[in-house]
């Protein structure tokens, strides 16, 4: 039999793919916060403003919420459940294991990327499903390609600025507390939970800087009814991708497979 | 035949402090090698810097024929290491642990083959973090060997073990060495590195200390034994040949003689207690134990 590794770097990130992805599905946690979540969301936000115009726009709720609750599912499935796992992952000596095999690094990065971006796509595909079933929010087919592609480069974005971020957690019981401190207030500030519109302008400036605000008005553009094209909107991408940028740097810089525990 | 494993001069300073303070070890092809040595004295030191996971000060370092520091896949493929600690793959079987990493190789063990290796075959679709502790060391074994690597790196395999588990342990460690691999074992258990190993390198303070086979190791088979037995009521220790008596420490009727020369005075104490028609049961001829010898040579100067 031929293994992965004998097959070339393609096959063996499949391979590595295919793993993560099965020890992913048999967390519950992790299905839970990535796959449950999102969707509860969705119907409670829709339960609250449903039927009410927000802006900016106008749209209806139910059209605002979808694309926003879709930039928090990629983000969960890319950039919570990454942290979480890689900071777990690390500590308990598995990178170290890894690491001591003939695995190259970047097969390990990109296999775990590649799970996130296709848990992500699916999150998203249920959350347009949802959309459409409950709310009748109809989606243009061209918007499907835009969402797609917006999807895929916040999946990448969230996945590095995750192994950046794991780089500075301590420890596993530091990394759920950590993202969230870091996550809620965008969520907050970027239109994800509340429509921006009605925050004080220097607030939304703040917003603009991150990427969250980015990703789920990149879903947004393509998502309402109307848009023109793909509707992918570049300055969007263009920050996501700087960000993207900035994670590779930090985590290229400073990522450890040692467990700090132990070199402290 | 060139070494498998080959250090000389090897030093690694943190600052003002050598934690290995220029070390020279050399491993034969097929040997099974046990390294000793306190908390703190250099041993994981040294044996990261041979599995390629940190940098060294000075020194050359040869492990199979490559520097571990510029050690490629290539040279992975050819190494294993089983980590002091290191938790299960979650998510994923025993089976599935061993089909992801024997997916890392070129030329792996069959899987079922070595679970069964280590004893696993029945465990073989549970999740690996619902095994037992001994299980689950049994795994790491299992992952460190998938590869079919030429050397072994095997960090303290059985610490935490019930004495059965480390037994069938042992039979694990026992079998690679009838695969024909190099084995570089370190352990805390002289009982282990005993039963285990073909030779024995002690570090301490950074610096190799003794070497020798588990029979010689420290001067072993030079050093005094001790007789011990207990003189039944009505006997003193007066009553023993002088040239016993000169050598004995007692209390409460206790003896223990220290001896250069075992049989000699085993045979004048058997000689005397047969002509008096007394039995001696609970004697006992004792070499110092490794331990015993570990110990004295790794002693912290006062």
């Amino acid at each position: 039999m031929t293994t992965a590794a004998a097959r070339g770097p393609v096959a063996l990130v499949l391979h590595q793919a295919r793993f993560d992805l099965r020890s992913f599905l048999r967390n519950q946690q992790a299905r839970f916060f990535t796959l449950a979540l999102p969707v509860i969301f969705l119907v409670i936000f829709n339960g609250v403003f449903g039927n009410r115009v927000v802006g900016p726009g106008p749209m209806k709720a139910s059209a605002y919420y979808v694309p926003g609750i879709a930039a928090l599912a990629v983000i969960a499935a890319s950039f919570v459940n990454l942290v979480i796992s890689i900071t777990a992952q690390r500590e308990g000596g598995i990178l170290k294991r890894r690491r001591a095999t003939p695995v190259p690094a970047s097969v390990l990065v990109g296999g775990r990327a590649l799970t996130a971006v296709g848990i992500s796509l699916v999150v998203v595909a249920v959350l347009l499903g949802v959309g459409r079933v409950a709310y009748g929010v109809k989606l243009p087919t061209a918007g499907l390609i835009g969402i797609a592609f917006t999807a895929i480069v916040g999946s990448i974005t969230f996945c590095v600025l995750g192994y950046a971020l794991s780089t500075v957690i301590k420890n596993e019981d530091a990394a759920q507390p950590m993202v969230q401190a870091i996550m809620l207030p965008l969520y907050f500030i970027s239109g994800i939970f509340i429509p921006n519109i009605s925050l004080p302008p220097w607030l939304r400036h703040v917003a603009s800087v991150f990427p969250v605000q980015h990703l789920a008005a990149g879903f947004r553009h393509s998502y309402v009814p109307g848009a023109h094209g793909i509707g992918i909107v570049w300055s969007d991408i263009g920050v996501l991708a700087i960000w993207a940028l900035i994670g590779i740097t930090v985590a290229i810089l400073r990522f450890s497979w040692l467990p700090k525990a132990a070199s402290a | 035949m060139e070494p498998v494993v080959s250090v000389r001069g090897l030093r690694k300073s943190y600052g003002q402090v050598d934690a290995v303070a220029g070390i020279d070890l050399e491993i034969e092809s097929g040997e099974i090698f046990a390294f000793l040595g306190p908390n703190g004295a250099g041993k994981t030191t040294t044996v990261e810097i041979l599995e390629g996971f940190r940098t060294r000060t000075a020194g050359e370092v040869n492990v199979l024929g490559v520097d571990p520091a510029d050690g490629d896949a290539a040279w992975r493929d050819r190494v294993g290491v089983v980590l002091q600690e290191s938790n299960a793959e979650p998510g994923l079987t025993v089976r599935e642990s061993l089909q992801l990493y024997s997916g890392y190789y070129r030329e792996p063990r069959d899987i079922d083959e070595t679970i069964a290796l280590v004893g696993l075959t029945e465990k073989a679709d549970t999740l690996a973090p619902q095994l037992s502790g001994g299980q689950r060391r049994r795994l790491d074994v299992a992952l460190g060997l998938i590869g079919d690597p030429e050397l072994i790196f095997l960090d303290e395999p059985t610490t935490g073990f019930d004495p059965s588990a480390r037994r069938t342990a042992w039979h694990v460690i026992e079998g690679l060495r009838e695969l024909g691999k190099t084995v570089f074992l370190t352990t805390h258990y002289m009982d282990e590195a005993e039963e285990l190993a073909d030779r024995i390198a002690v570090i301490a303070g950074g610096q190799i200390v003794a070497e020798g086979t588990p029979g010689t190791l420290g001067g072993r088979n030079r050093m005094a034994s001790t007789i011990r037995f207990t003189l039944p009521e009505g006997t003193g220790a007066d009553d023993l040949p002088p040239e016993l008596r000169a050598l004995s420490a007692r209390a409460d009727g206790r003896v223990a003689l220290t001896t250069q020369t075992p049989l000699v005075h085993v045979g004048a104490l058997a000689e005397w207690a047969l002509a008096r028609g007394i039995d001696l049961p609970d004697l006992d001829v004792r070499r110092p134990t490794l331990e015993d010898v570990y110990l004295e040579l790794t002693e912290e100067p006062a």
